[in-house]
């Protein structure tokens, strides 16, 4: 009798549980990824959806209101060095990453943690550029998390627990990840970094499940395959490429879209004689056998440190199917993203490397642009004119936003021997000689003409990414610790917040409870801010 | 005291051979640390050059003459290290309190293993070599001009005296080359303090020159102490700080033409400098 009660009284509550929180258990489908339209209050991806152009449909907070913003939570990581981690948002439980290869989920709401998770580091891992990490993917009830030690590790979305753990590849010698993956039908795809060792890149898929391994692409192609004949000699070994920033996938014409880096050594052409492919390109592959459709490489032979890694963004004009990318070089291109073809290359900063087009269009290096052992000022410099901050396309507006520097350096080459995990740049480069102040901008530029819009500069250059809503913003942070919402249209400022640390992350909306919230990472903390409640 | 009991019969137990074998290795092991084993090395020398291009020049400058952050590593004399061991371990575990990072292989960054780091020991121990040898000035008459007929000391403080609106000179000696202290007074506005991260600050400060008319159409000028996208903070010659925001203002204006006069050589001479330059490296690398 007793018994009985009890076990009745128990499922009334479970039962107002999952009542209450049957969303929240709720498994994350690739249909719910592909279809991410329809839940606008949770960010899916890296770049919230497949389409990486990191606008949010939620309006909540606009141009009438934005003024009234306000801190609503913090998150301290307790972690040291580059916070560059974009949350996930999934049904009111936010999951994101930290220094060292920590994870986490929180109450999206409170910023109360429910799980914490820390990959044990070996001592002597040597990521080139900070122990740092850009997010998760996440598919059915598991996380995703590639780690500076290169494995890829698979987290329980309740608990943080391990559920999967691979190694891609060997740290000694240069491997890593950083990159927030992609979760694309039932497979993790993920790729590497390590540009700076003289790795050879690749981009891998999981399956999601298990853990094993479906395929890998090598942008650099080995003996037998087409572009081989790209490199001299056995410099394809050690060529680079890595693919260190989170790709796209159209399921239109179902390619994954993922850009890849500089050859190795970045500024030393000298025994790595051609164009280097697939070392800074977009790469087009068949998730279903890991197979390229098609490539375009924006800078051949790259002697610069031009990483063209930076977020592919899908827009949809005039009846075409583009892809676009603000590149690191200095150019914006726009591709067609079923056959890889240019459509346009305009320059949308300071560049002095490239005066001329060849007959795709494609802009190619003036020779005196090569380093010399002397050394001679080329612009953009070696961070580029962008980097790996994350681009916004507001459709409403039919803008493109992205952070740019204008900075020119001298390069200069430094012949070095390959040592395998020894940093391999070949090169040097350092700040030119010009009185000019390094100068930071929010361009907003329209993605068909390359016209630049309007542009909002800022005290010093940002590496924070940017963030579009429908609410007719556009949100951004900097070098000195500001948030800050702007006018989509016009990029006039309307509210800022000072965090008290430096931005390296890019900013993303949610909401919970039907209340809308801007999040970003700034200093070692993650903030979250939402309107006044009435 | 558990605790030593504990050592003591830990001690005690280990076979006395082990014990020796344990001191054995540890004097070889730190005696390692102590020679670079390829001092003299014309080879190291030449590997070092390379390394020191790629991870060192940036700061130090090509040839290690010292750039527009670190000091010029030619200079027989070193502020923080002047032994082989004590230049290993301040490239291998930088340098606290100044910009110096840890370039170890347990450093943030990509990590310079024991060989790579003596091979630059080696070519920085040869450019030294090469270096030339400079007329030292008059290190009592270059601090008599700076606290006196040259005015310096009106802006900058040394070793705690001195004025407050320009750069703080007690460490410039040791970190700034010769001809970049000779530029700053003959042109200062040609590279203000661009880049430079002083030691005691959390932020790079580049003195720029900064005037603003207030709501109430009160003029101010003076120094950038720092600035954000919405905010100024400044410090007039008075040495009176002000704290602003941008969108209160009636104007603001900032310029790269900074607030210290030029010196030219009919205001002091070639001497005169020289003997200013022998004081700041005096104090500098004391």
């Amino acid at each position: 009798m007793r018994v009985r009660e009890i076990f009745a009284a128990l499922s009334t509550i479970c039962l107002g549980c999952s009542l209450f929180n049957s969303a929240a258990n709720a498994q994350v489908t690739f249909e719910r990824l592909l279809n991410s339209e329809k839940e606008p209050q949770n960010w899916l991806t890296y770049s919230g959806d497949y389409t990486g152009r990191r606008f949010s449909p939620l309006d909540q907070i606009n141009l009438a209101n934005a003024h009234a913003l306000t801190a609503k939570w913090v998150y301290q990581t307790g972690a040291t060095g580059k916070l560059e981690t974009t949350p996930l948002v999934v049904d009111g439980i936010l999951y994101a990453t930290a220094q060292d290869d920590r994870a986490f989920a929180l109450d999206a709401r409170t910023g109360r943690p429910i799980w914490m998770y820390q990959h044990q580091l070996p001592g002597d891992i040597r990521p080139c550029c900070g122990r740092v990490n850009r997010g998760l993917a996440i598919l059915d009830d598991k996380v995703f998390l590639g780690t500076l030690d290169g494995h890829v590790i698979a987290l329980d979305t309740k608990t943080g627990a391990v559920i999967w753990d691979i190694v891609a590849a060997d740290y000694r010698t240069g491997y890593s990840f950083t990159v927030a993956p992609l979760a694309v039908k039932n497979l993790v795809v993920i790729g590497v970094s390590g540009g700076e060792y003289g790795v050879r890149g690749f981009i891998d898929a999981y399956d999601a499940a298990t853990g094993a391994r479906k395929w890998r692409f090598y942008t650099v192609p080995g003996p037998g395959e087409p572009g081989h004949e790209t490199w001299e000699g056995d410099s394809w070994k050690i060529g680079g490429a890595p693919a260190w920033n989170t790709g796209t996938y159209d399921s239109g014409t179902n390619q994954i879209l993922w850009p890849t880096g500089n050859p190795s050594p970045s500024n030393r052409g000298e025994g790595r004689a051609g164009d280097n492919l697939y070392s800074n390109s977009l790469l087009a592959l068949n998730p279903d056998t890991g197979k390229m459709n098609w490539y375009f490489q924006f800078t051949k032979h790259d002697e610069h440190d031009w990483d063209a890694t930076q977020v592919p963004v899908m827009i949809d004009s005039g009846g075409k199917h583009l892809i676009a990318q603000a590149n690191r070089n200095g150019f914006f291109y726009v591709i067609d993203r079923a056959t890889g073809k240019l459509i346009s290359a305009n320059a949308y900063g300071k560049i002095t490397w490239s005066d001329t087009k060849d007959a795709e269009g494609r802009p190619i290096a003036n020779k005196e642009a090569s380093p010399t052992l002397e050394g001679h000022t080329v612009c953009p410099g070696a961070l580029g004119t962008t980097n790996f901050m994350a681009p916004a396309f507001d459709p409403q507006t039919s803008l493109f936003y992205v952070t740019a520097r204008d900075q020119c350096d001298i390069f200069s080459t430094a012949p070095q021997p390959y040592e395998a995990g020894h940093a391999y740049y070949g090169s040097a480069y350092f700040p030119s000689e010009e009185a000019e102040p390094y100068r930071g901008f929010l361009k907003a530029m329209d993605p068909v003409t390359g016209e630049i819009k309007w542009k909002f500069e800022h005290t010093s250059p940002t590496w924070s990414g940017v963030l579009a809503t429908a609410g007719g913003l556009v949100f951004t942070g900097d070098a000195e610790g500001n948030f800050i919402a702007l006018d989509a249209a016009s990029g006039k400022p309307l509210w800022h917040f000072q965090m008290g640390g430096a931005v390296y992350a890019a900013p993303m909306a949610f909401a919970v409870d039907g209340k809308q919230y801007v999040a970003i990472a700034a200093g070692s903390a993650l903030y979250a801010f939402g309107l006044p409640e009435k | 005291m558990l605790f030593t009991k504990h050592k003591v019969q830990l001690v005690l137990r280990t076979p006395a051979w082990a014990v020796l074998l344990a001191i054995m290795f540890l004097a070889t092991a730190s005696r390692a640390d102590d020679h670079n084993p390829y001092a003299g090395d014309a080879k190291a020398a030449k590997a070092g050059e390379f390394e020191f291009r790629i991870n060192c020049a940036l700061c130090h400058g090509l040839g290690a003459h010292g750039g527009g952050r670190g000091p010029d590593l030619t200079r027989a004399q070193k502020k923080h290290a002047h032994s082989d061991a004590e230049l290993f371990q301040v490239i291998s575990n930088g340098i606290p309190g100044t910009v110096m990072p840890a370039n170890g292989t347990n450093g943030q960054g990509v990590g310079m293993t024991d060989e790579e780091i003596w091979q630059i020991i080696t070519y920085i121990r040869r450019q030294e070599v090469k270096a030339p040898a400079r007329p030292m000035g008059d290190v009592a008459h270059g601090k008599a001009l700076f606290y006196g007929d040259a005015n310096c000391s009106l802006c900058h403080m040394v070793e705690g005296k001195g004025g407050r609106v320009g750069p703080e000179l007690t460490a410039v000696g040791g970190s700034r080359t010769r001809e970049a202290i000779i530029d700053s007074v003959r042109n200062p506005s040609r590279r203000l303090a661009w880049g430079l991260t002083e030691s005691t600050k959390e932020f790079p400060q580049e003195y720029e020159t900064v005037t603003v008319v207030t709501a109430d159409g009160k003029q101010i000028k003076g120094v950038a102490l720092n600035e954000d996208n919405f905010t100024v903070q400044l410090m007039d010659t008075s040495e009176q700080i002000y704290l602003l925001e941008k969108e209160k203002l009636r104007s603001f204006q900032k310029s790269r033409e900074s607030m210290m006069p030029r010196y030219n050589p009919d205001i002091l001479s070639d001497k005169d400098l020289n003997d200013l330059v022998a004081y700041l490296t005096s104090v500098g690398t004391k």
